[in-house]
């Protein structure tokens, strides 16, 4: 199909956006890298009054390292952050995250803002986002502020931005060092949206037991979801085979009701996520140090 | 109906002008306006590749972007593989090895490899696979279309043809 009609804007700084939005609030819809937008635009699934294009505004495209915590513009597409040396050693994560997304073509466009931004709960970015305590940066009329990960996303494609707010920077705290990391997931094809995946971070004190863990499961909900739970069952336990079955086994307690569609059912998706997070943190504890 | 918009963009290399509905995708703009068939359209939500183009040098589905936003850019599309009807190795690689069958799915294919060779004249299997992993064919089965890749490969490294930026 085609798109049905639009007005189109293409304001070249953050600011004339902010004014766009606020000028036709209720019926503007912010374009970034188009590569779910223009699908729900083809489809007549979106029939926004005026797109604002963002592709103008290039200083929001960087990636900048500072004490190894990164910021990376919204506007910055994931094949740069794919190719970007500082993210592969900065933030191991993310880098492996990035090429699990779609495929190359389609990370050649789409950006990391418009992940977060349109919170799609299969999408492996917000779960990352969630793992790895990042903060999102919305710039507004009254100035820009700075939004948790674990705040932002709200629902089934809907974040904390205010309509008249756009995403301008995310940014990842600096990563421990010794901290052992795995992403998993499991698509019917390689480059589908994830039926169920899971993001771990994992770190150990001197006597090797687990002094942290984190765990959040994607396409299991309405949100990047957390289990907490299944997290505390690792803390303060040495690693076993048996233990990390048993924290697995509590993924379960924070998923209520996971999506049932022709791609799997609840219960399958209910099974892949003990499973993903079994395998996922083994895989994390291979890269995992003893800290300092 | 939106007000027409002016765009100024280079496609293989010539320059064109025109006017157009912001709504108009770049694919249907290539094929409809400046009369460029050769890059197809098929599910037009981003999945199937076959309308796989080179914006500034990189592989990117036609279907999801609009003409407006190509203004200013630089835009390689299969026409440009073969502008004095000779064919590039990569053609003449898939022809060897029987990397197509109706063809349908061939244009996204073509520039999806030129850019993966254009990177890297040397890539791994991996590389290979997840590149052509974003385009779908229903006839090959596409253990000839990764001959072919292979083929391809080894011709763009001993020719002077190697990839150039589109």
């Amino acid at each position: 199909m085609k798109p049905p009609p639009f007005e189109y804007a293409a304001p070249g700084t953050v600011q004339e956006a902010i004014a766009l939005l606020q000028q036709h609030e209720g019926e503007a819809k912010i374009l970034a890298g188009g590569q779910s937008l223009m699908p729900l635009l083809n489809m007549r699934l979106a029939r926004p009054g005026i797109l604002i294009d963002l592709n103008k505004v290039t200083d929001l495209d960087y990636i900048r390292e500072t004490n190894g915590a990164l910021a990376i513009g919204a506007m910055t597409r994931k094949r740069t952050v794919e190719d970007s040396a500082l993210v592969k050693s900065h933030q191991p994560l993310l880098h492996a995250a990035t090429v699990l997304i779609a495929h190359p073509q389609i990370r050649n466009r789409g950006t990391v803002g418009g992940s977060m931004a349109q919170a799609d709960p299969a999408a492996e970015y917000p779960a990352i986002a969630v793992a790895l305590d990042a903060e999102l940066q919305a710039a507004g009329p009254r100035g820009s502020r700075s939004i948790k990960a674990s705040d932002f996303f709200v629902s089934y494609l809907t974040t904390a931005l205010e309509p008249n707010e756009v995403l301008a920077e995310v940014r990842f705290p600096a990563v421990p060092r010794g901290t052992g990391w795995s992403v998993m997931e499991v698509a019917r094809r390689h480059g589908d949206f994830a039926m169920t995946g899971v993001a771990v971070t994992t770190a150990l004190d001197a006597k090797g037991q687990f002094s942290a863990a984190r765990i959040v499961l994607f396409g299991v909900g309405p949100t990047p979801v957390r289990a907490r739970a299944a997290e505390q069952v690792l803390t303060g336990q040495k690693p076993s085979e048996g233990l990390l079955a048993q924290a697995a086994q509590k993924v379960n307690d924070a998923i209520e009701e996971p999506l049932s569609d022709v791609h799997a059912s609840a219960e399958y998706r209910r099974h892949l996520a003990q499973v993903l997070t079994r395998r996922a943190l083994a895989e994390a504890l291979t890269r995992t140090g003893t800290g300092q | 109906m939106a007000a027409k918009r002016q765009v100024r963009l280079t496609v293989n290399g010539t320059q064109y002008e025109a006017s157009v509905e912001p709504r108009m995708t770049l694919v249907d703009f290539l094929r409809g306006e400046l009369g460029l068939n050769g890059t197809h359209v098929g599910c037009e939500h981003g999945v199937c590749g076959a309308c796989t183009i080179l914006l500034e040098g990189r592989a990117v589905r036609a279907c999801l972007m609009l003409a407006v936003q190509a203004d200013g850019a630089n835009i390689m599309t299969v026409e440009g593989l073969a502008p004095d009807g000779k064919l590039h190795p990569i053609q003449e690689a898939f022809i060897e090895e029987h990397g197509l069958q109706c063809g349908f799915c061939t244009p996204g294919f073509l520039m999806s490899v030129y850019e993966l060779l254009h990177d890297n004249p040397n890539p791994s299997e991996e590389a290979i696979l997840d590149s052509l992993g974003g385009n779908i064919c229903r006839c090959t089965g596409y253990q000839s279309i990764r001959k072919s890749v292979r083929l391809a490969a080894e011709k763009v490294r001993t020719s002077s043809s190697a990839p150039q930026g589109g």
